[in-house]
């Protein structure tokens, strides 16, 4: 059977039907705040589920036990919180208990509870979740560029965007309905960020050999400047699977969340999300959601050792290589032969590479994939 | 013709509390859509908690991945 849901249950906050028309007439009274593209994807998240048990922003309780203990305050785990920044102006006039309307691009998207207004220290944000309060790391410079105070209660999703991938955007219940559908009962998930190099479709495979069934499942949303673009890593997994992949065995979708950076505490997330879509096994490979070298290259594998009662089973798959003895991609614990026949892919190079319109050689990257990656102008994130 | 209804009674003093929570808080139109909302939620819960959806949703979701071509 596929991995309940995180916390018991699926959260379910899209309001439909005449409770929905109710709310979306309400909501036009009230006080509007206009919410970012990645607070639109948080709310999408939770309402569909992929965040449960979470059913809104964090309150202080929860935020402070996520922050220090890295779950929520029922000692569920949960390591990155999920909060709503705003402006003291922008909530002139609200009170705690008050309803408020969530806007994007002056759209009402949803409608939220507001149970608790607090302050935040976001250098103790930084250093509790990124491990840094180095302002060059990506997620703590887009943490000291949010608002001065916090915001959380329970949100109902009223009119949800249109999904920059729609083919491709199911929700948890969806996948779990899906793989119910093929008879999976261990499916393993596989985050990303990159277009696939042949490292990548190694450990893919690798877990696949042990389970029913592989989710494909890289994140489309923000990601820092020099990350492949999402079309472009859309494209390059449509390519590799249509090559490269029984048909019956993978399913690849997309995930609309933003890109963190945090390392070991953002893989414990990635891990818990999957979960929601069903997923029973997680694969955790080098530096995962890392940037730079503010982590360990396994770091993250240690985490999940604090984690029994995750309730999804880590899959720690090292890093793999070429080897030219061997013959094939291989890593570290099952290859004899010495460096001078290991060939490392090297994600830098082949973006360098990639960069100078150069195609990959073939033990790097599948020609199908190469070809499509370097069919787009500029494939990367400026 | 509309759904087959039946009548249920409940204590003045928990309907006037419905009713009053509505007039506050809003998001139902009438205190039957309340009653009707919050006893599909009991129901759901106990039902489809271990599969988190019901056979109608099932359904619905299994037309959607017919049409994106994942069934």
């Amino acid at each position: 059977m596929v991995s309940r849901p995180h916390g018991g249950r699926l959260v379910n906050r899209v309001a439909k039907g005449r409770r929905r028309d109710a709310l979306l007439e309400e909501a036009k009274e009230l006080h509007s705040i206009e919410v970012t593209k990645n607070t639109a994807s948080d709310i999408h998240n939770i309402a569909y589920g992929a965040y449960s048990p979470l059913q809104g922003f964090l309150l202080r309780e929860d935020y402070e036990h996520v922050l220090y203990d890295m779950r929520l305050s029922d000692d569920t785990p949960w390591t990155i919180p999920i909060v709503l920044d705003v402006r003291k102006d922008e909530i002139q006039g609200v009170k705690e208990g008050d309803d408020v309307a969530l806007t994007h691009e002056g759209q009402i998207l949803a409608v939220m509870k507001v149970e608790e207004i607090y302050e935040w220290d976001k250098k103790e944000f930084a250093r509790h979740v990124f491990k840094t309060e180095d302002p060059n790391h990506p997620g703590v410079a887009r943490t000291y560029a949010r608002k001065e105070l916090l915001i959380g209660g329970p949100i109902d999703l009223l009119n949800p965007l249109k999904h920059p991938f729609d083919r491709y955007a199911l929700t948890p219940l969806e996948t779990r309905v899906l793989f119910k559908e093929k008879g999976w009962r261990t499916i393993v998930a596989f985050q990303t960020r990159n277009v696939p190099h042949l490292g990548h479709e190694y450990v893919q495979k690798a877990a696949l050999t042990f389970v029913d069934g592989l989710l494909v499942h890289p994140l489309v949303g923000w990601k820092k400047p020099g990350d492949f673009k999402d079309e472009v890593i859309v494209a390059a997994y449509e390519a590799l699977i249509k090559h490269y992949y029984p048909k019956d065995s993978v399913v690849f979708s997309v995930l609309w969340m933003q890109m963190r950076y945090a390392g070991p505490r953002e893989a414990i997330h990635h891990a818990i999300v999957r979960k929601n879509f069903g997923c029973t096994h997680f694969i955790v490979g080098r530096d995962h959601a890392g940037v730079g070298n503010y982590y360990g290259p396994y770091e993250a594998w240690d985490l999940f050792n604090e984690f029994p009662d995750l309730g999804i089973t880590p899959l720690f798959i090292r890093e793999s290589f070429y080897c030219k003895k061997c013959g094939g991609m291989v890593n570290a614990k099952i290859c004899p032969h010495s460096d001078e026949f290991r060939v490392r892919i090297s994600g830098t190079k082949l973006r360098k590479m990639i960069r100078n319109k150069e195609k990959p050689p073939e033990y790097m990257m599948r020609p199908e994939v190469a070809e499509v990656v370097l069919s787009f102008d500029n494939p990367f994130v400026t | 013709m509309g759904e087959e209804t039946v009548s249920i009674e409940i204590s003045r003093e928990l309907y006037e509390k419905v009713k009053k929570y509505i007039e506050e808080n809003g998001g139902f139109s009438s205190v039957r859509e309340f009653v009707e909302f919050v006893i599909n939620e009991v129901l759901s819960t106990e039902e489809e908690a271990s599969a988190g959806y019901t056979k109608e949703e099932e359904e619905k979701v299994k037309e959607r991945l017919r049409s994106l071509g994942y069934l």
